[in-house]
């Protein structure tokens, strides 16, 4: 008999039977009795005064039940947020707008199509103010976005970000004299990291239901934190969190933008319980681009110092980052996550100061990545246009300044410690799959015909796995919806009496694969089939307490709770089957849908036998508590630190700027790998993020704050013509913040990507004189940049 | 106004409001939910379905266009239990990753295999240009569908996670 | 994203239609819908009545009419790009309405309601200029031909009256064309930033007629006159070819928006005639 181990094996999805039949369950396909849809009204100027509000009209209307404002809702407070500096959001606009697109009123109606109607007779008056989009002007703070508030909320200042808790001697000084040595080089480029839409394709939804009877609420949203939302809920509402269910279930990509409370979340159950009726609301996608949050959007200076021979003295990046009007979940602490990566791969000094400004604009937040890609960004933007101006190359550039293999674990420049990393191991197989030399001379080969290929490469460090329990007080928690939990991971493994498994987690999927994998490692540990097993997710009273997913934290710190969990129910299922073939508990192994004694694969039980024992407790040993199941939860001592190389090969046309993505190559090391299938189709994923970045897509307000981007035409997601095959590979550096390894992939593919299309367009155009252009490479910017080179 | 309209082989009558977009008329009157809307402006695919075999955006066509037509949506694309190759080709490369835009590129893909049973890639990017992933980055739809082209054609395909676990 | 109320009618003859159109206030005619719809979703258009016309017999072929191939009002613009007749006599017609949007776009669309709704940036209209095509407007009053020349009023704006239908597009046959894009994600993918169709003649050797449209560029599609005259007359070499180029913009005002500058347009719009000429003299 064989065994049953499946961890590392390409499996195919759980998921995937009902999804490819139009079988799932999304927030939107779910149907009430007696539901009512709602529809926003939203403002279309950037900073206003409300003056009035006449909703006589949409009252009037047949079939519209209700239109709330602000005074209905003010009772209610903000939109509660995590990381709460700034001003947080109003559930409607009360007296004044801060950005085109925040919620006015709101209108509830027999169904969607009466709703709209509704809306369109809601009729507001605004007598418009400045609005301050620019990030420059914002942090001038020549214009208030708030009237009782400076723009600059707050500043991320090098290693002071963590004053009284660790103290580390201040770079700044050491890397300004090293700009005096005769031998100094310093590159310095201002460099735009623009505003992004997440742009999950299933807009999000949500309907709520109030049970007045019951004095509860479920609500079922498309999140990727339903334990957070329903902590918000009960906090607005001033109940108790165990009255409170909200259900997420398939999620149609989240990326960050389903990683917040939103106020229709609140407003469709205050709507439900003041109409005794559920309550539905489905975000358009305008609404989607414009009143959901944004990500990116930064502005900053990079600067290197450094000597003929690569060696780099110093990294400085100052930068304006954009949070928008308003304060959601981590707005602020986005940028921080940047700090948290600031030095990339490389052991070098590095001060780093980023402000964080509003602006008449949508709140930005997470989007994957989340301050990660825009500190890869500058830092490997700017190692390059090093590289070029000392005419070295780019990859021994790097190589010359990575933290070595024996240094691990590392402490970070502003005091974090990196657990695991291999980086010249991970380059050098990039490398040399690519064939890096022969590339080199293909690229100037052509040249030399008068084409313009280039070569761009980078390095990636990202953080993730979040959290160690003691960063708790620093934001990692859900405190501010009223739920004190850290960042822990949590998993529940019960065997059935039929002998089955059913596995509760407390994070979720948004296409992920959750099910899937986490079926991997229960049946890796007990030797259950994969098709026995069931993953539970996504119900905040059902799972067990979870923060969700994001900052790819879901199988570093879930998983491994699903897995600390599984140990436990084998080794009590090891003293059962003990009992049952009269053997030593330590002698069982599990395999092949049931359990015999090493050595001896006919002394057998299968789990249906061993679950029927743990179920009639009169057959168990003397003393033994009858059930099968177990929960863990699992609070890691560090984040985990997963690594990579991505090398792009592009052709740009000299007439039309048009840039072509020829070849895609990636090296990743995200520590073992569950499922290779999984988690290349995660780095598949990233990586179009990252090349949409650098290639194609750019929210837009002008400068009075009108959104031009609201629509997929003027919003331009890659299509399947705009990408290659992506040629994958990686290495192998586990972590040991977990047994199992693993560190987490899922932002990793957008972190590494889209610095390394830039550097390889700069490296096309790069002997005409470009030294750099801001993304998003339009073909226009990349024209523009050649004539502007060419003078 | 009356509509009749067969979806998935089954005829349907009913009343419906000339603005009501044949998404809607799927989803809410019929509760086939497996169609989705993605979108606003006829862009992301999401919504596909075949119109008396053609690939259409339900989310910009009124009910009553469709009348009279024969409608398939992605419940209608398994024989039975028999998955579709396509579906089955998703499956075994790993096409899907969120689902929200997988039934809309499943049609999009029969459309494509049952007029060309042996695309290149090229075609394949082409004839699903009309339909916007943001989870895959598109590499394993179009694995997906050299997958299902093959078994169309009667081959054993090469690709999937049942030819790589058996290599 | 829910349409505003409507009349919607659904008449099965063309004389039904241009009476409903005649007799209405704020109606709109109905093809593909894949304009229409769109702008109703958003509530940008409301109109009260919507005419249909997909139920007409007789209006969904293309046919050949000898001296030239007509093209009815309900021709998907998929089956415009995949007819025979349109590669053969009317190649730029066929590459511009396959390069439009895509194929289930392509499939509900249909190539006289792109070329009705005269968006400045829509693939077809450049290749129904190029091609000195004739557009065949009916009402109530009777029916008018409109050279493709003088259709394209403004953005949006065509020389249709209100109570008018497109009921069908004549191409002359002859000549041979091409069109060329850059598209808003690069290669010819999604609308053009800037695009040309040209059509020649080179029957007796020289090029002894020429037609150059431009698309993407202006305010409306339009012909650029001096592009083809400097490159009539000569042999199509690549002196010839970059003096035609050189005029793509001559006499309009060269659109700026998120995807390109004046400068920027104008180049594109020079690169692509060029290149449009050169892949159809190759």
């Amino acid at each position: 008999m064989s065994t049953t181990s499946v961890m590392g094996g390409i499996v195919r999805r759980k998921e995937d039977p009902s999804l490819i039949q139009g079988k799932g369950i999304y927030v939107d396909d779910k149907k009430l009795h007696g539901e009512l849809a709602a529809v926003f009204v939203r403002s279309p100027f950037a900073a206003a005064t409300i003056t009035s509000i006449d909703a006589s009209a949409a009252r009037a209307l047949e079939g519209v039940h209700a239109v709330y404002t602000a005074a209905d809702v003010r009772h209610l407070g903000p939109t509660l947020a995590q990381v709460a500096v700034g001003t947080l959001r109003p559930l409607l606009a009360d007296g004044v707008v801060k950005h085109v697109g925040e919620a006015v009123a709101m209108v509830v109606a027999d169904d969607r199509y009466v709703a709209q109607d509704g809306a369109d007779l809601v009729y507001v008056d605004y007598d418009p103010g400045q609005a301050v989009v620019d990030l420059k002007e914002a942090f001038s703070d020549a214009v208030k976005v708030h009237a009782d508030q400076s723009n600059t909320l707050l500043t991320w200042n090098g290693n002071a970000w963590w004053e009284g808790v660790i103290d580390l001697p201040d770079p700044s000084p050491g890397i300004q004299e090293s700009k005096l040595r005769d031998d100094a080089v310093v590159v310095s480029l201002e460099m735009i990291n623009q505003r992004l839409i997440p742009t999950a394709i299933e807009p999000r939804a949500v309907i709520a239901h109030w049970s007045a009877g019951y004095g509860s609420v479920e609500l079922w949203s498309s999140s990727q934190i339903p334990h957070a939302v329903a902590g918000a809920v009960a906090t607005t509402f001033g109940i108790p969190s165990n009255k409170v269910r909200v259900i997420a279930p398939e999620v149609g990509g989240g990326f960050g933008v389903k990683l917040n409370v939103y106020p229709d979340e609140i407003l469709t159950c205050f709507a439900s319980r003041e109409l005794e009726r559920p309550v539905r609301w489905t975000e358009t996608r305008r609404e989607a681009a414009y009143s959901s949050i944004q990500g990116r959007g930064w502005i900053g200076t990079a600067t290197i110092t450094g000597t003929r021979d690569g060696t780099i003295l110093g990294y400085e990046l100052e930068a304006i980052c954009d949070m928008g009007a308003y304060t959601h979940n981590f707005t602020v602490a986005i940028p921080l996550l940047g700090l948290f990566v600031a030095s990339g791969q490389y052991d070098i000094p590095t001060s780093y100061k980023l402000h964080c400004v509003v602006t008449n604009t949508m709140t930005t937040d997470a989007y994957r990545g989340a301050g990660r890609p825009e500190a890869a960004y500058y830092l490997e933007r700017i190692i390059d246009a090093f590289s070029r101006k000392i005419g070295m190359d780019p990859a021994d550039v790097r190589k010359a300044n990575f933290h070595p293999p024996e240094a691990f674990p590392v402490q970070t420049a502003i005091g974090l410690t990196m657990d695991t990393g291999n980086y010249a191991v991970n380059l050098d197989s990039l490398l040399e799959r690519v064939g890096y030399e022969d590339l080199k001379a293909k690229r100037d080969a052509a040249r030399s015909e008068g084409r313009l290929l280039g070569i761009g490469l980078s390095t990636y460090v990202e953080v993730c796995g979040f959290g160690p329990s003691g960063l708790a007080g620093l934001g990692f928690s859900w405190a501010g919806y009223g739920l004190p939990t850290a960042f822990n991971g949590s998993g529940v493994v019960r065997v059935q009496p039929d002998g089955t498994c059913t596995v509760t987690i407390g994070t979720g999927p948004s296409g992920q694969g959750h099910e899937t994998t986490w079926a991997q490692i229960v049946s890796d540990g007990l030797g259950i089939p994969m098709e026995n097993i069931e993953v539970q997710h996504g119900d905040s009273l059902d799972s067990p307490m979870g923060v969700g997913t994001f900052g790819s934290r879901s199988i570093a710190v879930d998983g491994t709770a699903t897995f600390e969990a599984t140990q436990r129910v084998k080794a009590k299922a090891a003293l059962i089957a003990g009992h049952l073939l009269e053997a030593a508990s330590e002698d069982i192994l599990f395999a092949d849908d049931g359990a015999h004694v090493a050595g001896s694969p006919d002394r057998a039980v299968s789990w249906g036998e061993i679950a029927t024992a743990a179920y009639q407790p009169h057959t168990l040993p003397e003393g033994m508590e009858g059930g099968l199941e177990a929960s863990a939860m699992f609070s890691p001592s560090n984040a985990t630190w997963p690594f990579g190389s991505h090398m792009a090969l592009v052709e740009v046309d000299p007439q039309t700027g048009d840039v072509d993505l020829l070849e895609y190559w990636a090296t990743d090391d995200c520590g073992n790998v569950i499922n290779p299938m999984i988690v290349d189709g995660q780095i598949h994923g990233g990586i179009a993020q990252g090349v949409a970045q650098a290639l194609f897509e750019e929210a837009i307000y002008d400068s009075d704050g009108n959104f031009l981007t609201g629509t997929m035409i003027d919003y331009a997601l890659p299509a399947a013509e705009s990408l290659p095959m992506f040629q994958l590979d990686r290495t192998v550096t586990p972590t040991d913040v977990n047994p199992l390894g693993v560190k987490g992939i899922g932002e990793a593919g957008t972190i590494g990507s889209a610095q390394t299309v830039v550097n390889a367009v700069v490296d096309a155009l790069a002997h005409l004189g470009v030294e750099h252009i801001d993304m998003p490479l339009r073909p226009k910017r990349v024209w523009q940049a050649i004539q502007d080179a060419r003078g | 106004m009356q509509v009749h309209i067969t979806v998935n082989g089954i005829d349907h009558g009913g009343d419906v409001e000339p603005r009501r977009l044949l998404v809607h008329y799927l989803r809410e009157d019929l509760d086939l939910t497996g169609t989705h809307v993605g979108c606003d402006t006829g862009y992301c695919g999401a919504c596909t379905v075949l119109v008396d075999g053609r690939p259409i955006k339900s989310c910009t066509m009124l009910t009553v266009q469709a009348d009279g037509s024969k409608i398939r949506t992605v419940e209608g694309v398994a024989d039975g239990n028999q998955l579709h190759p396509v579906q089955e080709g998703f499956w075994e490369c790993h096409g899907l990753q969120c689902g929200f835009c997988t039934p809309g590129m499943i049609m999009s893909s029969v459309a494509l295999l049952e007029s060309n049973s042996d695309p290149t890639e090229a075609e394949i990017r082409h004839g699903i240009e009309g339909n916007l992933c943001r989870c895959t980055g598109y590499h394993n739809i179009v694995r997906s569908v050299q997958y299902a082209g093959a078994k169309m054609r009667g081959e054993t395909p090469a690709l999937g996670v049942t030819a790589e676990a058996s290599s | 994203m829910y349409p505003p109320k409507f009349d919607y009618l659904s008449p099965t003859t063309l004389d039904e239609a241009l009476s409903a159109l005649s007799g209405a206030e704020n109606a709109k005619i109905l093809s593909g819908g894949m304009s229409l719809i769109p702008l109703m979703k958003l509530r940008l258009v409301r109109p009260a009545t919507v005419i249909d016309i997909s139920r007409i017999p007789g209006l969904d072929s293309i046919e050949d009419r000898g001296s030239h191939i007509e093209i009815g009002a309900m021709v998907r613009t998929s089956d415009t790009a995949g007819n025979a007749l349109v590669r053969e006599h009317a190649t730029a017609l066929a590459e511009a309405a396959g390069s439009t949007a895509d194929l289930q776009v392509r499939n509900q669309g249909t190539t006289c309601g792109s070329i009705a709704h005269a968006d400045l940036a829509a693939d077809q209209p450049a290749a129904v200029l190029a091609l000195g095509a004739t557009m065949v407007a009916e009402s109530t009053r009777g029916t008018r031909e409109i050279a493709a020349a003088d259709f394209f009023v403004d953005t949006l704006t065509s020389a249709l009256e209100p109570d008018e239908i497109l009921t069908r597009i004549k191409i002359p046959k002859g000549g041979r064309s091409v069109y060329r894009k850059l598209g808003r994600r690069g290669g010819d993918s999604d609308y053009p930033i800037a695009a040309a169709a040209v059509w020649v003649d080179t029957t007796v050797g020289d090029i002894s007629e020429a037609r150059i449209a431009l698309t993407g560029v202006s305010s409306k599609p339009y012909l650029a006159l001096d592009a083809a005259a400097s490159v009539v007359g000569t042999d199509g070499s690549a002196e010839a070819i970059a003096a035609a180029a050189s005029h793509a913009t001559d006499g309009v005002v060269v659109l700026e928006d998120l995807y390109g500058t004046v400068d920027y347009r104008k180049q594109l719009a020079e690169t692509y005639v060029r290149r449009a000429l050169e892949d159809l003299l190759a």
